[in-house]
């Protein structure tokens, strides 16, 4: 590994949170955001070629080092760190709608989940899952919802475009054609 | 997902073993994936009648959405009854908005799984630990001798500042000369101000004593506080309980 592959791995060694491309270009700032890049390809290949626990993994629009996950139970069987606490089935219904449909307001998740949701949106709120966007142009002007940052790290997801597509889902909202 | 499975269904019996959905969508989902019932052609009676048994062993039948959903479930039936009149083409099928209604749930409970699995898969990956920082050491013991200690004393003492005394004279409000006199004018006068009460160079103590007492006169109907305009000074007469008094 060349020295700024070592500054990189130490970056990220030493941050609690994925670094953007642009948060590294503060270290060394003649280096380009394609040589970032290079770095980060560099150190993801050593850890994946060289036998390594961690990874590098693009989160959120950043990266960061985890363990793989190959080894999460061994880890969470000694205490040495804990899962998050998994959202109930509700909690994922509301999130779930935000994603898609954000920034939406709450009267549009209660018409579609059939339920009140503002304890369900307050909670996601006090996570860092969600947070209030705007106001709708309607009546009353009601708050918006969109996701928050966290939300893409909660997941471990590099941006809104992992998340599935719509016709990847096995529902489709048409019918089945009819005869005649 | 939902939070309850069936853990038998045979002969109608539904038993449940436990205790949540995510709302009656929810529930009536699982009712037709249950039923293994095709969602394009629901039997409204059948699952209307479930619906209701289900609510009500689940105890939601006080659950004002799961009731809304019953309500629904039975104006649908309802107008499944009717008669059709006209060709088919015009007839639209009450079960339409419910169905599209479903799958459009459907759809975000796929959404939720998927986040769930993903939450679930990053979970399993660590950050590097949070490490808290270490506490202070603890201060070293101290070493001195009496005579450090009485010199430490004496810097102190002599940084102290002489000590001021304050002494609190009691100065009680005088309600009763001041009731006196706002009395003595009302026999004496049909109106007055708030001055005349004062009297010429008043203490704090005789305004607060005579406003105490025009509140408690005020109070027991004995005068009249009013104001004619906004911002003028208000006028004092007497009032309604003054002759009885």
């Amino acid at each position: 590994m060349d020295q700024r592959t070592r500054l990189l791995e130490a970056a990220l060694f030493a941050a609690p949170r994925p670094l953007a491309l642009d948060e590294l270009s503060i270290l060394e700032p003649e280096a380009t955001d394609a040589d970032w890049l290079q770095a980060v390809r560099e150190l993801r290949e050593h850890y994946d070629n060289e036998g390594h626990g961690i990874e590098v993994v693009e989160i959120a629009g950043g990266y960061q080092v985890l363990t793989r996950a190959a080894f999460a139970e061994a880890i969470e069987r000694a205490a040495f760190a804990a899962r998050p606490v998994r959202l109930s089935a509700a909690a994922l219904e509301v999130l779930a709608i935000v994603a898609y449909r954000q920034p939406v307001g709450r009267a549009e998740i209660e018409e579609i989940r059939g339920v009140s949701s503002a304890g369900v949106l307050r909670l996601l709120q006090e996570r860092g899952l969600i947070e209030v966007s705007g106001r709708s142009e309607g009546l009353g002007r009601p708050l918006l919802y969109s996701t928050a940052p966290q939300f893409l790290e909660y997941l471990g997801l590099a941006d809104l475009g992992d998340l599935p597509r719509a016709d990847e889902l096995s529902i489709a909202l048409t019918p089945p054609a009819t005869e005649g | 997902m939902p939070a309850a499975a069936p853990a038998g269904a045979g002969d109608g019996g539904f038993v449940v073993t436990l205790d949540r959905y995510a709302g009656p969508l929810d529930l009536l989902l699982h009712l037709i994936r249950r039923e293994e019932i095709d969602i394009w052609d629901i039997p409204i009676a059948r699952i209307a009648d479930q619906f209701l048994r289900a609510i009500h062993d689940l105890g939601l039948d006080e659950a004002a959405e799961y009731l809304e959903m019953a309500a629904r479930l039975l104006r649908i039936k309802a107008q499944m009854l009717l008669p059709r009149r006209g060709d088919a083409e015009a007839w639209e099928d009450p079960r339409h908005e419910l169905v599209r209604r479903l799958l459009e749930y459907q759809q975000v409970r796929e959404i939720a799984d998927w986040l769930d699995a993903a939450a679930h898969r990053r979970a399993g990956r660590f950050a590097r630990g949070w490490v808290p920082p270490a506490p202070d050491q603890p201060p070293p013991p101290l070493e001195f001798t009496i005579e450090e200690l009485l010199e430490a004393l004496e810097r102190v003492v002599a940084m102290l500042p002489d000590p001021v005394i304050h002494r609190v004279i009691p100065r009680p409000l005088d309600v009763e000369a001041a009731t006196a006199r706002v009395m003595d004018l009302l026999r004496e006068r049909d109106a007055f101000g708030w001055r005349d009460v004062l009297g010429p160079s008043p203490s704090v103590v005789d305004v607060l004593s005579s406003l105490v007492a025009l509140l408690e006169l005020a109070r027991r109907g004995l005068l009249l506080l009013s104001q004619p305009r906004p911002f003028t000074p208000f006028v004092i007469a007497r009032g309604p309980a003054y002759e009885t008094a």
